[in-house]
């Protein structure tokens, strides 16, 4: 723990940043949600038809 | 002193077809024949590669085991060497990719993307011989989630005169931690005895196959540092490092990392400047404790007793890389890459350690992890779902429309422009330049080559074998204008010669 705490004493200016940030974050948080629920409808068409035969079908050999 | 880190990444990719093919022609051994002869066929003329100088069994412990390891490399499987300075062949039933000889880790970067857009290519140019409705699927992972692994192996020039014994102790902790940062994630877990319900999503995608701290083997019972003692260039002078713990990577940024970070650290163990403060009691079984625990909170045992968790460790690395910077400066690993690593690798712990979410677009577990526990939030998943294990497949499908990293927002570090080129064009700054630019003008004249040697027919006898021990004699610097100014390999050769 030592070397964290010095670490984080030797650059403050990185707390400051996170703190100035926070009320941004908020609206953020909204921002990032309805990305995630668009990333989740395209996943919903992109992904395999038949996820658990795809699944199943993919068998490797072992290699390096 | 610390020597210039050259550099590269040697990737195995997964490979299946599926569709109406004969049993034979789905057989991965075929399908990774058809994949490269296809490319090959549309992009360039075959140079087969040169097998003499290969020794694979010899160990760097300082004992070799020719005598009962046969080479592993088959050589009637396709084997050719790219005009980029790469080799693209057939191992182990799997289609894989050899960056050339990097300078820097950036520009290793981008040639593991520009490997990436040649199996990409290659993928569509083998479904064009396939039967309608058949098509062979590649990924860039390393596990079938069935217990079956495939590496992404890790090179790296180090010193001869730096004992093995310490690069060992003192790079294993990174080794085993750094996966926090590097690891490309993995749905479920492979290891015996433990259940997909105890351990539905870890760390790294190869944590699971590791089972000895040091050795030989690359194909069972794996080691985290492997002694493999195949310099590829002047063995009196130089190591080739040959890591084959790490994941391969979909993030560009978790590629420029694994590869910077690791190249400072072995600059700083040739400076011996690292020590024994890291050293873990048990690296086998903290690599898969650390895998096993996406919220980075489980301790490890360090030799001294102390217990820390992967991201102290990984602090405390940087610490040291950062002191090391101040006092001896980043040239082995390239001044400006070795800024910009120093950077990310900081601001990636920083995240991890308030909320890892924050570097979803930089650190390709955190970003799988998202996509997999918000799906299975959407859809009431449970563990062992198997729409979750085809998320965690597609996220390295190399396929563009399936492929799922590319969907998810991760940083873009390199130009379509410089992948483009390095598709074709050797780096400038290794013997790679010299290997690609003979390749490119002569393929006629060209017999055989290799990392450390070109065997040349001039059109008379005997062949004349053109020796490259040296990774940065050959560069673009030294070499452009007689390789321009030449207009057969005869005078090339007599130029060189005089």
């Amino acid at each position: 723990m030592a070397e964290r705490t010095q670490k984080q004493k030797a650059t403050p200016s990185r707390t400051e940043e996170e703190v100035e940030a926070a009320p941004a974050v908020v609206g953020g948080s909204d921002k990032l949600k309805a990305e995630l629920d668009d990333l989740l409808d395209e996943i919903d068409d992109v992904l395999e038809t038949n996820a658990e035969d795809f699944v199943k079908s993919y068998v490797q050999k072992g290699g390096q | 002193m610390a020597i210039p880190k050259v550099c590269g990444i040697e990737t195995e990719y997964g490979i299946f077809v599926r569709g109406p093919v004969s049993e034979s022609a789905s057989n991965p051994v075929s399908a990774s024949s058809l994949l490269i002869n296809a490319y090959l066929a549309a992009n360039l003329r075959k140079v087969g590669w040169d097998f003499e100088d290969e020794h694979p069994g010899s160990d760097a412990r300082g004992f070799s085991v020719d005598d009962l390891l046969e080479p592993e490399i088959e050589t009637h499987l396709v084997n050719a060497v790219l005009t980029n300075g790469a080799r693209y062949y057939v191992d182990h039933a799997h289609p894989e990719i050899s960056t050339p000889e990097c300078r820097t880790a950036r520009e290793a970067l981008v040639f593991d993307r520009a490997a990436e857009e040649i199996v990409w290519a290659s993928m569509q140019a083998a479904n064009a011989l396939l039967p309608a409705g058949a098509e062979v699927l590649c990924h860039k992972n390393n596990s079938d989630g069935k217990g079956n692994s495939y590496g992404c192996h890790e090179n790296y020039l180090v010193a001869r005169d730096v004992p093995f014994g310490r690069i060992v102790h003192q790079i294993t902790p990174h080794f085993v931690t750094r996966q926090i940062v590097v690891g490309a994630g993995k749905v479920g877990c492979e290891l015996p005895g433990v259940s997909t319900a105890e351990v539905p999503f870890q760390i790294s995608q190869r944590a699971d196959f590791f089972e000895e701290e040091v050795g030989l083997e690359t194909t069972l019972k794996r080691p985290i540092i492997n002694t493999r003692d195949e310099p590829h260039c002047d063995a009196s002078k130089y190591r080739r490092l040959h890591v084959i713990v790490g994941d391969a990577n979909m993030s560009e940024t978790a590629t420029l990392v694994k590869l910077g970070a690791t190249s400072i650290l072995l600059a700083m163990i040739e400076d011996d400047v690292v020590g024994d403060d890291w050293t873990l009691a048990n690296p086998v079984a903290a690599i898969r404790h650390v895998s096993h625990d996406p919220t980075l909170q489980r301790l490890v045992t360090l030799r001294n007793g102390r217990r820390v968790t992967a991201l102290e460790i990984q602090w405390g690395l940087l610490e040291l890389a950062l002191k090391y910077e101040r006092s001896h400066g980043l040239e082995p690993v390239g001044h400006d890459v070795g800024r910009e690593v120093l950077a990310l690798w900081e601001g990636i712990l920083t995240g991890l350690e308030s909320n890892p979410e924050s570097v979803a677009h930089q650190v390709d577990w955190v970003a799988k992890r998202r996509v997999v526990q918000a799906y299975a939030a959407r859809h009431d998943a449970q563990a062992g779902d198997a729409r979750l294990k085809a998320l965690d497949l597609q996220y390295h499908d190399l396929r563009r429309d399936k492929c799922l990293a590319r969907r998810v927002g991760l940083d873009v570090l390199t130009t379509e422009a410089e992948v483009l080129d390095a598709m074709t064009n050797p780096p400038l700054t290794t013997r790679a330049y010299f290997r690609g630019r003979c390749l490119a003008k002569w393929p006629d004249e060209i017999v055989a080559a290799n990392w450390d040697s070109m065997v040349f027919d001039i059109g008379r006898e005997p062949l004349r074998r053109v020796p490259m021990m040296e990774p940065l004699r050959g560069t673009a610097e030294s070499v452009a204008r007689l390789i321009d100014e030449s207009d057969t390999p005869a005078e090339l050769l007599a130029r060189l010669g005089s």
